[in-house]
């Protein structure tokens, strides 16, 4: 039990650097929500629910405009296929939960909640339940919190590029990226990746270069001979 | 948009469909392995790319496409990330893309 409780605010603590980077996303959606023309309630509703943030601007990009509801799903599901990538991954270490624990995790499993679970693996910590429920609790409130917030005030909300709250996701994610440069063939797999990525950004444009460009690295991994695994006392405290 | 079903709203609709379909991809990835007795180890070698991977294509194009303050910073965040543990890069790089952009980069 005190392990559990333990666990659950290490989980809390690792959403900090999180929370301070998403909840400018979360103004700015319930802001722009309100202004694509739904209602403060459905905008908290899609926080609360999809609790997807990339896929929920998209939708409300959609809604505004009079697009045939099948196709704002379909567009949705699309910009959150990556997460098929993040759920194969991770859920090798689920062991240890439950079936219903494992169907509650599965929910919270946003990108930075994934970047946060592998970098544990990366450290030798087990995934527990606790931990996992801890950090995705800690962002869901502040996902919907700053929904709601927006959808309120949106118009209030001057712009945020001066203080750089806009470009911290990608700082946080770069960081988190490095925690991984001990596993084997981490160089080609990035070099490949961040190519193929900026290839499909400018080809095909977002969202789809994350998956196209994560495929292209995963791809050039399975092609080389597998490396030595990496020490775990080798990385640099990544999540942390 | 417009219209009802069963006292929702089409707007209401469409947000549980896609909260459904959300969910679907989060737990299916995990599902499709998870029927395997065994992973091969080139699906393994797959699998243990894909947090490098996609992290890169988070950074990359934000990187390469949003301007030089934000090219800059990721630079200096990237140099300090190789000394300093997480959250000491964290407050470089916001730091740097402050300065970056108070200096009209």
């Amino acid at each position: 039990m005190t392990m559990t409780r333990a666990d659950y605010f290490a989980g809390l603590r690792n959403s900090a650097a999180v929370v301070v980077s998403a909840s400018p996303f979360a103004l700015l959606f319930g802001a722009l929500a309100v202004k694509n023309g739904l209602s403060v309630g459905e905008a908290v509703l899609m926080s609360a629910t999809l609790y997807a943030g990339a896929s929920q601007m998209v939708g409300i990009e959609l809604f505004g405009k009079q697009v045939a509801p099948w196709l704002i799903v379909f567009s949705i599901f699309a910009v959150n296929f990556r997460h098929v990538l993040y759920s194969a991954s991770i859920g090798r270490h689920f062991g240890g939960m439950r079936f219903w624990q494992k169907a509650v995790s599965f929910f919270f499993l946003v990108d930075p909640q994934y970047a946060a679970a592998e970098s544990r693996v990366e450290r030798g910590l087990p995934i527990t339940f606790a931990w996992f429920i801890g950090m995705g609790t800690g962002i869901f409130v502040c996902w919907v919190f700053g929904t709601w917030i927006g959808a309120l005030f949106g118009g209030m909300i001057t712009n945020p590029r001066a203080l750089g709250v806009d470009f911290l996701l990608p700082i946080y994610f770069l960081g988190i990226l490095l925690g991984f440069r001990t596993r084997s063939n981490f160089l080609p797999v990035v070099i490949a990746a961040a190519l193929g990525s900026i290839v499909a950004f400018h080809l095909v444009g977002s969202p789809w270069h994350v998956s196209l460009g994560a495929l292209f690295g995963i791809v050039v991994a399975v092609l080389l001979p597998p490396g030595d695994p990496a020490p775990v006392d080798a990385v640099v405290e990544p999540g942390r | 948009m417009s219209g009802s079903f069963l006292g929702l709203s089409t707007n209401v609709w469409v947000i549980i469909a896609a909260a459904l379909v959300t969910y679907a991809t989060r737990f299916g990835g995990h599902a499709v392995v998870s029927r395997f007795k065994t992973i091969s180890p080139r699906v393994n070698a797959a699998l243990n790319a894909v947090p490098a991977a996609v992290l890169t294509t988070l950074v990359a194009p934000a990187a390469v496409f949003a301007g030089t303050a934000e090219a800059l910073a990721v630079a200096v965040a990237l140099i300090a990330g190789l000394r300093l543990p997480l959250l000491g890069m964290f407050a470089v790089g916001w730091v740097a893309i402050i300065a970056f952009r108070a200096a009209g980069l």
